[in-house]
């Protein structure tokens, strides 16, 4: 268990700018020193804080999930052809080389599909693709549509942390989104629309209600990719009896195991079967379009098990869709789903063994409020232990990233390369959990001795970009201020180039912990 | 299709059976194996999202394993065809080191292997699997370090402590026990001496960090000793790509070869939860398989001479059903493999008490009837490895497990 030497209770503006906050920019902590609570409450009552609106200039370049998977699937046709015609062109190489490499891999080499005419700039527009040598394979003129419409949202959540205030509503946006993560590993489809699933189905509900988040992400087309309800088909469906394909179990499982109730929360493996099948039909609409916009969430009656279904004791009478949506309107709402949810919140924002008292408030507050997420955010900052409890838990790695960015300005510009991959060499790359339970949320698992000594080399990297550093010991000021332990201060007042003082903030136990 | 009626099946549980008496000498005191100069070393492999055992090593000679299998079963013919093991299993395709260690009695298989767990969680699978507890909700240490921990104090392997892998330390060798961690990457790093100053400053204020970064920093120290090894850790992809094994694999062999390196290493491969197209002899499966037999290929060229003395071990936290699904893959189940390897593994054995594949053998007609204990594996490595008592294992490494043997006859 870690904890820090000082056990005294913390600085409140730290813990409204760490515990709850992105971090610190100059300047920021004149004006949460008054009020520290009143500062972050201001967050939620900003309406649509949290969203990330393809109307701004800002975020032209990025695409709805809808037209990103369209792009995503025209791409892949392209691949696809592309292959078959150096396939065509030299039989014996061609051959070779795609029985060494598995099909998800199969490095692009067509010219992406430009997803809006707007965008094509002229260095992307390189229609003569070189032959590829015999021996490397070709690299792609531009990057795969994939990649770069993941690139864009990767920079328009970058610069959201950036620019926000506190930075609060951006935490819980971060918390909801791992809560119910994808990943990009998955595949392209996946890739091109992990940020518009985050701007669709977590940040229009981040302070709205429990039940119309989930509802969201459950027939998102990204979530239903992720965990497979694309392929799951009711064994007595039409679909089901045509094509003899069947139940895949997998969201059904994850939705009552991480998403809601909870594991060891009291449901069986016969519940999960039976979800399985209540969730047959919700789809994304494959390419052809014969069941609606390629690329959008549909429901499949086709593919819809037939009858009524029992969850949890309760009968769901058969409904099509509505049969899904009553299930999850009422495992949103169960005792279980609360106290799960409240446990991670506290977890989360307050410590990795939560005090039991604020759990037990957290989750008396979402029945009683219907799941009421700006309620939840609001009893938070109320909560006396945020205030007193020592800051013992670790910045994630993105989080770390972007207090970075936010005390020593904003690195490469329009280029988020640098900040994935840091990331990645922290262990938390962008919408690529390991698995459906997203990133670990304990201190452990982010102090760990690779994790520290790569949070050394970025400090580092990190001061070595600023271009026009100040005085570090005015900047630990602005951005720990009066609480910064004497051996911070005077290693930073001691050092011998300001880049290495500023280092020595950036790596600070005051900058690490929350 | 001669080669199945080589082997009649109840010699499976007679090889579990026999073992033991014969190779008594495994369970002299330390002291006596320190004289044949040996210097074992024990390598965990996790594999996350619970293997397919049924894909990895197919039961081709069961019956009704093509047919519960369907289009992803492995098969002795084609043109993918398996590797034969005893004439009964066959090894996947994509696992040629594996299947050429197995030949030269340098690798084994345990089959129909499950922890004590019986639901289907990963999370809390991994969490029985790697804590090495009954049940979940221990999530503070894992077996590996419970065992350095128990050695006698003062012990070579003890001291010099174990090695994780990766940005993050698996929960199977986290604890009391000094862990090195290391991971591939390619940042510069930082001049002068701030890494030092960092370190008296975390030393005065967050003794915990502090601990954390000397042992990074150790641990890049020995991984860049290497000019070869250096050029070679540019990152190459995560511990769920083929290449990202076989490199962690690399860099791992490296720091564990060296004298003073430590003896237990832990590594944790992700990828494994096959729930669609899981593909058979080739597709998705194959390739992660595929990265696995380069880990262990990496471990046998980097360990170089310590390869004899060198035991592997890849576990996860259950199999998968034994019917493949609705969308060509397979969901959550039970019992499934585990694949060792190493020069100190007596190989040449798939052992198997094998339930079989009738719908009344299969746990709740679905899954793979669990037939060993992967936890009696683990312990029998561990007692010839590094000489822990049968009451140590069953009670301190994996408590409240005393009812569960140590396997015995794993190591030469």
């Amino acid at each position: 268990m870690a904890i820090p030497a000082s056990n005294s209770q913390p600085d409140p503006a730290l813990v409204a700018s760490n515990r709850f906050g992105l971090g610190a920019k100059p300047g920021d902590r004149d004006r949460i020193a008054g009020d520290p609570r009143g500062y972050l409450k201001a967050e939620l009552r900003q309406p649509d804080i949290a969203m990330i609106s393809l109307d701004d200039p800002a975020y032209a370049s990025l695409l709805g999930s809808t037209p990103a998977i369209q792009a995503s699937m025209a791409a892949n046709v392209q691949r696809k052809l592309e292959r078959e015609r150096m396939a065509a062109a030299q039989p014996a190489m061609a051959t070779a080389s795609v029985q060494e490499m598995p099909a998800q891999a199969t490095p692009a080499r067509s010219k992406p599909v430009q997803p809006k005419p707007a965008q094509s700039a002229p260095t992307q527009a390189a229609p003569a693709q070189p032959m590829p040598s015999p021996t490397a394979p070709a690299k792609p003129a531009v990057p795969p549509v994939e990649a770069r419409l993941f690139r864009a949202e990767a920079q328009a959540r970058f610069d959201k942390a950036f620019r926000a205030e506190a930075g609060f509503v951006e935490r819980l946006v971060y918390f909801w989104s791992n809560h119910f993560c994808v990943s990009a590993a998955k595949g392209p489809i996946v890739r091109a629309s992990a940020g518009a699933f985050e701007r669709e189905a977590i940040r229009p509900f981040v302070l709205g209600r429990f039940a119309d988040m989930l509802m969201a992400v459950e027939r998102h087309p990204a979530m239903l990719f992720y965990l497979d309800n694309q392929q799951s088909i009711g064994p007595d469906s039409r679909a089901g009896r045509n094509r003899q394909r069947g139940l895949n179990e997998n969201l059904a499982r994850e939705i009552l195991e991480l998403h809601t109730l909870g594991v060891g929360s009291g449901y069986s493996q016969a519940d999960v079967t039976s979800f399985a099948r209540i969730l047959t039909g919700w789809m994304m609409a494959g390419r052809e379009g014969r069941l609606g916009e390629p690329g959008s969430s549909v429901f499949n009656a086709n593919a819809h098990e037939p009858g009524d279904a029992v969850l949890l004791g309760k009968t769901y009478p058969a409904g099509g869709m509505g049969q899904a949506e009553a299930a999850l309107n009422d495992i949103a709402r169960h005792p279980a789903t609360a106290q799960h949810i409240a446990t991670k919140l506290a977890r989360h924002f307050i410590a990795d063994e939560p005090p039991p008292a604020v759990v037990t408030r957290l989750a008396k507050l979402f029945t009683r409020s219907d799941g009421n997420l700006r309620a939840l955010a609001a009893a938070l900052i109320d909560m006396p232990e945020a205030w007193s409890t020592p800051l013992t838990k670790m910045r994630s790695p993105f989080d770390y990233i972007v207090a970075i960015r936010r005390a020593a300005g904003p690195g490469p510009a329009n280029d988020p390369g640098q900040s994935l991959n840091w990331l990645s060499a922290l262990g938390e790359p962008l919408w690529q959990p390991p698995g459906p339970n997203g990133f670990s949320d304990q201190a452990d698992s982010w102090a760990s001795a690779e994790g520290m000594k790569i949070r050394l080399d970025i400090a580092w990297q990190a001061a070595r970009q600023v271009k026009d550093i100040g005085n570090p010991n005015d900047m630990l000021d602005a951005v720990i201020g009066p609480s910064a332990s004497l051996e911070t201060r005077q290693a930073v007042a001691r050092a011998e180039s300001k880049q290495q003082g500023l280092a020595l903030l950036l790596i600070a136990p005051e900058f690490q912990r929350r | 299709m001669s080669l199945l009626c080589e082997t009649p099946r109840p010699s499976r549980r007679a090889v579990l059976m026999t073992g033991g008496a014969l190779f008594a000498w495994a369970y002299l005191p330390r002291f006596a194996r320190a004289a044949d100069n040996r210097d074992p070393r024990l390598i965990v492999i996790v594999l996350r999202g619970a293997l397919d055992g049924l894909s990895a090593v197919g039961p081709v000679g069961d019956p009704d394993y093509a047919g519960l299998h369907g289009d992803i079963a492995l098969s002795l013919t084609g043109p993918h065809a398996a590797l034969p093991l005893d004439g009964f299993f066959a090894v996947n395709p994509a696992m040629p080191v594996f299947a050429r260690l197995f030949k030269a009695r340098q690798a084994a298989v345990v089959h129909a292997a499950a922890t004590g767990y019986r639901e289907r969680s990963h999370f809390d699978g991994q969490d029985v699997l790697e804590s090495g507890y009954a049940g979940p909700g221990h999530v503070a240490t894992g077996w590996l370090n419970r065992a350095l921990e128990s050695l006698p104090a003062g012990d070579r392997v003890a001291t010099l402590g174990g090695l994780a892998v990766g940005p993050s330390t698996p929960l199977v060798i986290r604890g009391a026990a000094p862990v090195l961690g290391w991971a591939p990457q390619s940042l510069p790093p930082p001049a002068g001496d701030l890494a030092a100053r960092v370190l008296d400053l975390y030393q005065h204020r967050d003794p915990v960090l502090a601990v954390a970064l000397q042992k990074g920093l150790d641990a890049d120290r020995m991984a860049l000793d290497d000019q070869m090894v250096a050029k070679a850790i540019k990152p190459k992809g995560g511990l769920d790509s083929a290449a990202g094994m076989r490199q962690a694999a690399q860099g791992a062999a490296k720091l564990i070869a060296a004298d003073d390196g430590p003896r237990v290493a832990a590594l944790a491969f992700d990828g494994w939860d096959t729930h669609v197209n899981e593909g058979g002899a080739t597709g998705r499966l194959a390739t992660l398989l595929g990265g696995l037999d380069g880990a262990f290929e990496e471990f046998e060229k980097g360990l170089g001479e310590r390869w004899k003395d060198t035991a592997i071990v890849a576990i996860t936290e259950f199999g998968r059903t034994a019917r493949i699904n609705g969308t060509v893959g397979t969901d959550h189940g039970t019992g499934t493999v585990v694949l060792l390897a190493g020069g100190a593994i007596k190989g040449d054995r798939v052992i198997a008490d094998w339930p079989g594949l009738k719908p009344a053998q299969l746990r709740e007609q679905r899954d793979l009837a669990p037939t060993s204990d992967v936890r009696a594996v683990l312990k029998g490595l561990l007692a010839d490895q590094f000489g822990l008592s049968a009451a140590v294992l069953g009670d301190k490494v994996f408590p409240e497990s005393a009812a569960v043997k140590p396997m015995t006859n794993l190591v030469v």
